[in-house]
C-alpha cells in the first residue's frame, strides 16, 4: 500500500513539473495574417486615383501593397483601419515605408468623389492612394476580390456594411495574405517586413 | 473487510491519479491546425439544390494548442469560404494568437456570419480539466 502511495506521489510531482511548462508560442518569422497557398495574382483594375491619375494595381509592382475597401463617411471600421496603416508605415521607418503602398478602394462612389476621398485619406497619411469609379466598375473589383458591401438606410442617410479585411500583396503583385480587421500596427509591421525581406 | 478497504483505497488512488493527469498534464494537440474543406463537386451539388454546410456556424479554437484555422477549397470553382474568396485548389491558413470571439462575414452561412471562438490557453489545473471536458463534449 505504501509503495502505491509513493508511486502516486511521484506521478503527481512529475505531472506538476510537466504542467508548468509554457505552451507553444507562435514560431518567429511567421505571418500574423492568413496565408494563401498557393498565392494567386491579384486581379488588376483600372479606377480613378485620388492623385488625379488612373489607378492600376499593376503600377505598384515592386512594392508591397496593403489593399483595403471602405468609404470616407464610415465612422467605425475605416478610420481604425487607416489609422493602423498609418501607424504601421511610420513604424517601418522611411526606407521600408517607401516600398509599401496603401491602396484604398471606395465602396461608396455616390459620396466618395476623388477630392473627398483624397482629403479623407490624407488625414491619415498623404501617401495613401484611393480609388473610385462607376458603381459597375467598383462592383466588378469587389467581385474579383470577394469583398461584400451592403447599403443600409440609416436615419436620413445610409451606411455600408462592408468587408473589413486587408489584403497584403507582395512585390510580384500576388495576394499573399489577408489580415482580418482588428489587428495591431505591430502585426502589420511584422507581416510587411516578412514580405519586404523576400 | 480488509479486501473491501483495499479495493476502495486503490479505486480512490486510481481516480485521483486520473483527475490529476487530466488537470495537470499540459494540453497539446498533434497539430495546431483545425482544417475545413470544401469537397470537389460542392458547387455542382448546391446548384442541383442540395443543402451543403462546409463550415459550422461556430468554430472553437484554443490559443497555443489548436489556433490555426485552415480552409481548403477542393472544388472546381472559386468559393467564398469563411472570410475570404478562395480559388480552386487554394488553402488559407489563418492564425489566432489572442483569445476572443471573432465575427466574420461569410456568405456560405444562412446567417451571413461565422463565429470563431478562441479560448485562452488553459493554464491552471481546473482550466485544463474543464478544457478537456468541453473538448470531449464538442467532439461528441
Amino acid at each position: 500500500m505504501k509503495k502505491l502511495l509513493r508511486l502516486l506521489t511521484a506521478t503527481l510531482l512529475l505531472l506538476t513539473c510537466v504542467a508548468t511548462a509554457a505552451p507553444l508560442a507562435a514560431a518567429p518569422g511567421t505571418f500574423k495574417s492568413g496565408v494563401f497557398d498557393p498565392p494567386r495574382q491579384a486581379p488588376n483594375f483600372s479606377l480613378q486615383g485620388t492623385d488625379g491619375h488612373p489607378l492600376n494595381l499593376t503600377q505598384y509592382r515592386g512594392k508591397v501593397v496593403l489593399l483595403a475597401f471602405g468609404y470616407s463617411s464610415c465612422t467605425a471600421v475605416c478610420p481604425v483601419t487607416l489609422h493602423t496603416f498609418a501607424l504601421a508605415v511610420r513604424k517601418l521607418g522611411p526606407a521600408a515605408a517607401g516600398a509599401v503602398q496603401v491602396v484604398y478602394v471606395t465602396v461608396d462612389p455616390e459620396r466618395d468623389t476623388r477630392v473627398r476621398l483624397k482629403q479623407f485619406l490624407a488625414s491619415f497619411d498623404p501617401t495613401f492612394i484611393g480609388g473610385t469609379g462607376t458603381p459597375a466598375q467598383l462592383e466588378q473589383v469587389r467581385k474579383d476580390y470577394g469583398v461584400s458591401a451592403r447599403k443600409i438606410p440609416y436615419e436620413n442617410s445610409y451606411v455600408y456594411d462592408h468587408s473589413s479585411f486587408t489584403y497584403l500583396l507582395d512585390r510580384q503583385g500576388r495576394i499573399r495574405t489577408l489580415m482580418p480587421y482588428g489587428h495591431s500596427a505591430d502585426d502589420f509591421v511584422n507581416d510587411l517586413n516578412l514580405l519586404l525581406r523576400e | 473487510m480488509r479486501t473491501r478497504t483495499r479495493i476502495l483505497v486503490v479505486s480512490a488512488a486510481v481516480l485521483t491519479a486520473a483527475l490529476a493527469g487530466f488537470s495537470l498534464a499540459p494540453i497539446s494537440a498533434p497539430s495546431r491546425e483545425q482544417v475545413f474543406e470544401i469537397p470537389k463537386g460542392t458547387w455542382a451539388r448546391r446548384m442541383a439544390g442540395a443543402q451543403i454546410e462546409t463550415l459550422p456556424d461556430r468554430i472553437y479554437l484554443t490559443a497555443g494548442v489548436r489556433d490555426v484555422l485552415v480552409l481548403k477549397n477542393r472544388d472546381d470553382v472559386p468559393q467564398i469560404f469563411g472570410p475570404t474568396l478562395m480559388m480552386p485548389g487554394q488553402n488559407f491558413s489563418l492564425p489566432f494568437d489572442r483569445p476572443a470571439e471573432y465575427q466574420f462575414a461569410c456568405t456560405a452561412h444562412a446567417s451571413g456570419q461565422m463565429t470563431i471562438v478562441v479560448d485562452p490557453y488553459p493554464n491552471t489545473p481546473w482550466a485544463r480539466l474543464s478544457w478537456r471536458a468541453r473538448d470531449l463534449i464538442r467532439r461528441l
